[in-house]
């Protein structure tokens, strides 16, 4: 008898328990993968969190965080993430209900916000650097520069990738994987926001009350 | 401006005759491959069935097929540095100058932890876990042929440094300040940096597609508890990954930027820590050990479970045991480097971990026994190599313990007494269940068995030569000789190392045996055909299909009502076997679509290293927007899942009942 045919033939009288329930849906799978990647991305950002509090004290002669600091830059850039987060979250209810328009202008306003965000920190760096508190002036600015960089590099690319998607609404239309890569940069936007809620106080608020 | 960066004709080193005649090797075996597929007009099918392939089948042979050339690499490697030690004492320079075999042992480390050990584990997982999960594929397929390739691709870059310019020498892990550019001017780190990133990307993506294939993409009824170990296994090497190749990307990023950039994370100038570096390297580093040696601690339990004919013994407290090491493998890094000053307590609290891994390990070794135990052993060649691992590796355990506790490691740091002992765990355990994996698993692939008597034979002189080759090693440790001595003075050492060599001659005997059994078994193909899909009377789900599998795994999806659920099937099977055989209606089925990307993606990604590598900045920005425009190009296809029609897959189970039936 065939073996393959066999298997099949198990009764199944009781209801599975989630576990036992065989193959998720394609949705469940993308949507759990990506939160995975996730995870791993904000171990990376562990990483870079550890060393600049290894290094924030290695300023090596040069200026320090309390000197560098413009606390009330940060606190634009910081609304213009929260409120992107925001509108953000609003796109992904509009394309829930599949509307089209809500949905661009809610990408429209995210990308805004995300830009607006990125040109501020651009002109902090560019700021700090013309003043000689290069990354290569010291380990300490050397952990700053790469902390808050690579952030602001996730920003740049998750900037990126939402004009990518509003291109594949125009294409596609709401079809399902275009949905779910919708749903993955939400997921994405919104950990770069938890991400900079540490890099907000770990450096910025720490670093001028020391 | 330079348009090529730092490269010019100065690069291939043309008066080092020993890497010009292995470059010469090099290409002459890359020319005659090449050779060889446009003699059988193969390209179009190595194109289509292999190297667009997203089958996870394809892909892990592929893996495997990658680890074994690198072995090959990489153990020459070997053969040098225990020739080179042998001939080198008293007033001897022997035949290698310092910077060359400064660059021989960093690569040797580079490649066999890297990309032998990490991609045949890799691979293994690749090919068993979706069967033995009893579904069509992983998560992502196409992502899998990427991260393929970036390993690939890592690799790829690993071998042109033997050609182009050179390869790091400060070590497979990279310490500054020796690896800073102050100190070590050359492309060398770059080649090792860059490979590293890319391979290690690929690692990264390959660890989230497996985590998500094991906890989302189960057979129906296949819960956790149900899941064959080599399932458990892998998911928690994959989770390791998860959790610490990240951790790698930022450390290699940060000395990146210390060499490119001119940084400060770990250099001597600027208040920079080199202690950082190592803190860093090791919290990858030391799950990374166990990323490679839990796949093949699953291996085992799958060879003693089934060529024992009993269900594993303590299924559960492996399970535990696994997951035990899983978390613990994050608590020891320290270990690397007591000597680094940290206080008596922080070595202290790290001793003691270290030694509490050799709890789960130890109840697993009792696990192994008593699965033997009253069992009906059948000694082909994958026990061998799992009963060669439990003694082996009993004693690399050992020692290990014994540098476990700070005072003892004070004097045996960076001695050879820790190169016998992470050798002695690495090859004990990590090359002879990778070496039981392929034995047990090549049927499966590839339809044929390997042949036991060639098999044996590479067992037997590998199991010895490693003894020759590493118990010299721990004496000459307790001697005080320390690691990557190129010569020496002491002349009591030399016969030691003489016998070492001899060892490591006795391990060539036994890769030959391992060549000569692929081309005797391919040779003798027909005799040592499986057609049942079952050579071993298996009791996992991937011996319920044919062998080779078809490109859809199942034609039904399986259906899971207990651990062992092949077994316990043909059990079944076998009460039932009066009854009449009931009909099934067969379905079409939706397989992935092949795909380019991963291919194209890793050419680019060689591009991008080999620009960065060179600083030649036009061209890693024209890789970078080739790999971004490959990704995007992929994001708009539209059909990313070709049907497979009903009447195909009757077709092929019709053939092969008709295989059996013979």
């Amino acid at each position: 008898m065939n073996i393959a045919v066999a298997i099949d033939q198990i009764p199944q009288d009781e209801l599975p328990s989630a576990s036992e329930a065989g193959p998720a849906p394609k949705r469940i799978v993308v949507a759990y993968g990506f939160w995975i990647f996730l995870l791993s991305d904000i171990i990376m950002f562990a990483a870079l969190f550890a060393s600049y509090a290894v290094l924030v004290r290695s300023t090596a002669g040069g200026p320090t965080g309390a000197q560098l600091f413009n606390q009330t830059t940060v606190a634009i850039e910081t609304a213009c993430l929260l409120v992107s987060s925001y509108t953000c979250g609003l796109m992904s209810l509009a394309i829930n209900s599949r509307r089209y328009l809500r949905t661009y202008l809610g990408a429209l306003i995210t990308l805004v916000l995300g830009a607006m965000f990125l040109s501020l920190e651009i002109r902090e760096f560019l700021g700090m650097i013309a003043i000689g508190a290069a990354p290569q002036r010291s380990a300490f600015l050397s952990a700053f520069f790469t902390l808050v960089g690579c952030h602001g590099l996730h920003v740049a690319l998750g900037l990126i990738w939402l004009v990518v998607m509003m291109v594949q609404v125009a294409v596609f239309g709401f079809a399902a994987r275009v949905q779910h890569r919708l749903l993955c940069f939400s997921l994405f936007w919104h950990a770069l926001d938890i991400v900079w809620v540490g890099v907000f106080t770990v450096v910025y608020l720490m670093g001028v009350s020391s | 401006m330079n348009l090529l960066g730092k490269l010019d004709w100065n690069a291939i080193p043309l008066h080092e005759p020993i890497i010009m005649g292995a470059t010469g090797f090099m290409v002459l075996v890359v020319v005659v491959v090449l050779g060889f597929i446009t003699a059988k007009g193969a390209w179009l099918y190595l194109w289509h069935e292999w190297l667009t392939s997203v089958d996870h089948k394809r892909i892990g042979a592929m893996y495997c097929i990658l680890a074994l050339v690198m072995m090959l690499r990489g153990f020459s490697d070997a053969i040098m540095i225990r020739s080179q030690q042998a001939l080198a004492a008293g007033g001897a320079q022997g035949y290698l100058p310092p910077e060359h075999f400064n660059q021989i042992f960093s690569a040797h480390g580079t490649i066999m932890i890297l990309f032998m050990a990490m991609p045949f584990v890799v691979g293994l997982m690749n090919f068993a876990v979706p069967l033995q999960l009893g579904v069509r594929d992983v998560a992502f397929p196409t992502l899998n042929s990427v991260s393929f390739w970036l390993t690939a691709s890592g690799a790829l870059l690993v071998n042109i440094s033997l050609a182009v310019g050179e390869f790091s020498k400060a070590t497979w892990w990279g310490y500054p300040p020796l690896s800073e550019m102050q100190y070590s001017p050359g492309v060398g780190v770059d080649y090792y940096l860059w490979s590293l990133q890319i391979s290690g990307i690929g690692t990264l993506l390959a660890g989230i597609n497996f985590v998500t294939t094991i906890l989302k993409l189960r057979a129906p009824g296949m819960s956790y508890m149900r899941m064959p170990v080599f399932c458990w296994t892998a998911l928690a090497a994959n989770l390791l990954i998860v959790a610490a190749f990240p951790v790698l990307t930022a450390t290699l990023a940060m000395l990146a930027l210390d060499r490119y950039l001119g940084f400060h994370f770990f250099s001597l100038e600027g208040q920079g820590n080199q202690m950082l570096y190592s803190n860093l390297f090791w919290v990858w580093g030391h799950p990374e050990v166990y990323i490679l040696i839990l796949p093949a601690f699953g291996v085992f339990s799958e060879v003693m479970a089934t060529f024992s004919g009993k269900p594993l013994f303590g299924y559960r407290s492996m399970v535990a045991a696994t997951m035990t090491i899983c978390i613990l493998s994050f608590l020891v890094w320290l270990h690397h480097f007591f000597t680094m000053g940290a206080s008596a307590n922080v070595n202290g609290f790290f001793g003691v971990m270290s030694m509490i891994i050799a709890l789960p390990t130890g109840a697993k070794v009792f696990n192994w026994l008593f699965t033997m135990y009253g069992g009906r052993v059948r000694f082909s060649v994958p026990v061998l190599w799992s009963i060669g691992f439990m003694v082996t590796f009993v004693i690399g355990g050992m020692t290990g313990v014994l540098l476990a506790v700070p005072p003892a490691d004070f004097q045996l740091h960076n001695s050879v007494f820790l190169v016998a002992h992470f050798h002695n765990v690495a090859i004990g355990g990590v090359v002879f269940g990778v070496m039981a994996g392929y034995n047990y698993w090549f049927p499966k692939a590839f339809g044929f068995k390997l042949d036991e008597r060639w098999g044996k034979a590479s067992f037997w002189c590998w199991l010895v030569g490693f003894y020759v080759a590493f118990m010299p090693l721990y004496v000459l440790g307790l001697m005080g000789m320390t690691r990557r001595m190129q010569h020496y003075d002491n002349l009591s050492w030399q016969p030691w190392l003489i016998a070492a060599a001899f060892g490591t001659a006795i391990i060539l005997v036994g890769v030959v045996c391992q060549v000569v059994q692929l081309v005797v078994s391919i040779r003798n193909r027909e005799e040592l055909r499986d057609v049942t899909g079952d050579p071993w009377n298996g009791r996992t789900l991937e011996w319920a299909t044919a062998s080779p599998p078809p490109a859809w795994n199942f034609a039904f999806q399986p259906k899971v009502a207990g651990l062992d659920a092949f077994w316990s099937s043909k059990s079944r099977a076998q009460a039932t076997k009066d009854e009449p055989t009931p009909t099934r209606k067969y379905e079409p089925v939706e397989m992935p679509k092949n795909s380019a990307t991963g291919f194209v993606t890793a050419f680019f990604a060689v591009v991008i290293g080999f620009a960065l590598i060179w600083h030649i900045w036009w061209l890693a920005i024209v890789g970078v927007f080739g790999a971004f425009m490959t990704l995007l190009a992929f994001s708009f296809r539209r059909h990313n899942e070709i049907e497979v029609p009903a009447e195909e897959v009757a077709r092929f189970v019709r053939s092969h009942q008709a295989g059996v039936a013979a």
